[in-house]
């Protein structure tokens, strides 16, 4: 691995007394895909929220392709790079396909509002080129014939794709995926895994991928790392991630036959087992960096 | 691909014809007596309400924040218009009258636009009722400290009474002029709207997570939008300014920013055209009612009324009316639009894979109106094309009901 596009070390964010994420670490090459898993409410979105800045952490940092991230603004954090997705669509749904777009590409425009006001001749070239290459990135997506569609009106698989498309017009070097199969069918999931593959190739990027479909995230992803209670309780392989006990305890809980009380006590030695977890994956992170 | 039968010049020409058009319209009305000094004075403050609702709705539509302190825009611009008048001739400098009006109401504009800034920046992490509600205080402070400052006609703080009307102001509002400053500004905004500016204003409007998370900066944006919308409530403050010669400190209270909101929602969220015919019917509404004497108030709220029952969009809902597109459809007959969307309407159920034909691709992007140039072009004209049609009946309208109130209009009292 070279030089990775994302670090983070030892991020984590406090809301009053609770703990939602604490010593997150996470090593992300170039053109990797990565998966982050969990059982609902773990902090896999949380994470995400603190990638983009919508959350500053309260500990640790996070560099992406070697510049320090943390503590800025989500703009400043998408600017440099960073773009995601949401779990639950958001779209601007007034708007049609294209302008979505084209907001997103909002930074790469370099007329100002003179030009914009007086219609000078450098702001039709620029308009009419970014409107060329709105059009080539929705083509990706099979799109491109409803870019004047308002994207309410988007069949919800189509809406989700519409949200990585304009995710890619950030120009970002990082995508995060939250749960962009949720809710689809079986067909529609094929066509986004074939989407995210293409993209992949095309642009090059790292793709960080939060997601619960199982079958899909062991089919993709490179290195899967798992979230329990806000810490990692495993990361590696996709095999050696899906045999590790405590993923499945995670997961399943523990067996039937133990009490409810033996429940809770395991549940909090997985936790206290988890950070040990996460302290060596830290350790051994930092090796393979080197 | 069948687009617009008209070049983006060509339409900007069409536009341009059109506001020029409605320019000699006006004039002939004028100048040939058929308007009384009644009717100039309900085109003044048709002109007047155009800027502040245009935008007003810049915030409120496009920005999709509500705030209800525009009126203490206004009124900051009004005062300082008006001061900075009276004391150029107090200072004996030499200026012609369209000059002194000219910089007095930019002033105005530019102070209205700092006050915009500075309260935009803490008002602006807040939305919806919460906004309202601090925009509404605003307001209220700006009303209470015009009272009491004695250069602007108050009595003191000490006295604490009410504060009494600033008189004198030189009456230099020209109708004409006023007429081109009202279609500079809807030109501006419909310029600033159909840009990249514009699309992230919307963007914000619609989801301002989301804007952040495409790179956008909210802040600075909401911000900018404020000021702008403040700077053109100070414009309109200057000419009311110089076009009544006297100024009240009331008319930065909440009743008359709730007035021009009402304009706002009337004519359509985010439709500027609509905020045009919605500015100029409500102002025109009540001059017509007044043959009701009594009943008129009553009248007026009850359209009002009305209208968001049975078309809670506003009359325009967020669609444009466009002269050029009006020009295609005369041209067409009607089909090509319809064409359009049936294309639309066979595309989305056939879930096409990028391989359905070019052509079949660009019909509908025409249709929706999403192709940027041709959507660039339709706006301006659509502004003028209706101010047009809008203003040659505020001029033609009221006529037969004759004035009954000689020349002043007393706009604000009247509404309230």
């Amino acid at each position: 691995m070279s030089e990775p596009i994302l670090k983070a070390e030892h991020l984590g964010i406090t809301f009053g007394g609770l703990k939602a994420v604490s010593d997150f670490n996470m090593v992300i090459g170039k053109g990797e895909l990565v998966g982050l898993i969990g059982p609902n409410g773990a902090g896999k979105t949380t994470v995400f929220n603190l990638l983009t800045g919508v959350y500053k952490p309260t500990e640790g940092e996070f560099w992406l392709d070697g510049t320090k991230m943390s503590g800025k603004k989500t703009y400043q954090v998408v600017r440099a790079g960073i773009a995601r997705t949401f779990q639950n669509i958001r779209l601007f749904r007034q708007m049609t396909v294209e302008e979505n777009v084209l907001v997103a590409f909002d930074d790469s425009f370099s007329y100002h509002m003179g030009a914009a006001i007086f219609r000078t001749p450098g702001f039709w070239k620029q308009e009419k080129k970014k409107h060329a290459q709105a059009i080539d990135l929705l083509r990706i997506f099979g799109l491109e014939g409803y870019a004047g569609v308002q994207a309410a009106n988007l069949a919800y698989g189509q809406q989700r794709k519409l949200e990585i498309a304009r995710a890619l017009a950030t120009g970002m070097k990082l995508l995060l995926l939250d749960e962009p199969a949720a809710g689809m069918n079986p067909t529609e999931t094929e066509d986004l895994l074939s989407c995210i593959s293409t993209i992949r190739e095309r642009f090059g990027i790292a793709i960080l991928l939060i997601e619960h479909d199982m079958s899909l995230v062991m089919k993709v992803c490179q290195r899967i790392q798992v979230l329990d209670y806000g810490r990692t309780i495993a990361s590696g392989l996709p095999n050696e991630v899906a045999n590790n006990p405590q993923v499945i305890t995670a997961y399943l809980g523990t067996d039937a036959d133990d009490g409810v009380a033996d429940d809770v006590a395991t549940g909090k030695s997985s936790v206290d087992g988890g950070a040990d977890t996460a302290e060596s994956d830290a350790a051994d992170k930092k090796e393979g960096a080197r | 691909m069948k687009k617009s039968i008209l070049s983006t010049k060509q339409s900007y020409l069409v536009c341009a014809l059109g506001v020029l058009a409605l320019f000699l319209l006006v004039m002939a009305v004028c100048e040939t007596g058929l308007a009384s000094p009644y009717i100039k004075g309900i085109m003044m403050t048709a002109c007047i309400a155009v800027i502040m609702t245009t935008s007003l709705n810049l915030t409120i539509g496009v920005l999709g924040q509500l705030t209800l302190g525009c009126c203490g825009f206004q009124a900051i611009g009004a005062y300082t218009a008006a001061l900075l008048s009276k004391l150029i001739v107090a200072q004996g400098i030499a200026m012609s009258d369209m000059s002194r009006f000219l910089i007095t109401i930019v002033a105005g504009g530019a102070m209205a636009c700092i006050f915009g800034v500075i309260v935009g920046v803490p008002a602006l992490r807040l939305h919806g009722d919460y906004l309202a509600i601090i925009t509404l205080g605003f307001g209220e402070i700006i009303r209470v400290i015009i009272q009491n400052l004695k250069f602007a006609g108050g009595i003191g703080l000490s006295k604490g009474q009410q504060g009494q009307a600033l008189i004198g102001i030189d009456r230099l509002a020209n109708l004409y002029v006023v007429f081109w400053i009202t279609v500079l500004t809807v030109a501006f905004l419909f310029m600033f709207g159909r840009s990249r500016y514009g699309r992230a204003v919307k963007a914000i409007r619609d989801d301002e997570i989301a804007a952040s998370a495409s790179g956008l900066n909210t802040t600075y944006l909401k911000v900018l939008v404020f000021a702008i919308s403040a700077f053109f409530a100070g414009v309109a403050g200057g000419i009311f300014a110089q076009y009544i010669g006297s100024l009240n400190p009331a008319m930065a209270g909440w009743l008359n920013s709730i007035n021009y909101v009402i304009m706002v929602v009337f004519g359509g969220m985010g439709s500027i055209t609509g905020s045009i015919v919605s500015a100029i019917g409500l102002t025109i509404l009540p001059e017509l009612l007044r043959a009701f004497s009594d009943y008129r108030m009553l009248v007026y709220s009850v359209a009002l009324v009305l209208v968001m029952i049975f078309r809670p969009q506003g009359i325009f809902g967020s669609w444009e009316f466009s002269l050029s597109k009006f020009i295609n459809h005369l041209f067409y007959r009607g089909n090509g639009p319809k064409r359009g969307r049936a294309a639309v309407a066979v595309e989305g159920t056939a879930s096409t894979d990028g391989v359905a034909s070019t052509e079949d691709n660009a019909t509908p992007d025409t249709a929706a109106g999403a192709d940027d140039v041709s959507r660039l072009q339709d706006g301006v004209i659509a502004s003028a094309g209706i101010a047009g049609t809008g203003e040659g009946s505020a001029g033609v309208g009221p006529d037969p009901n004759a004035p009954r109130d000689g020349g002043a209009m007393q706009e604000g009292d009247d509404r309230r």
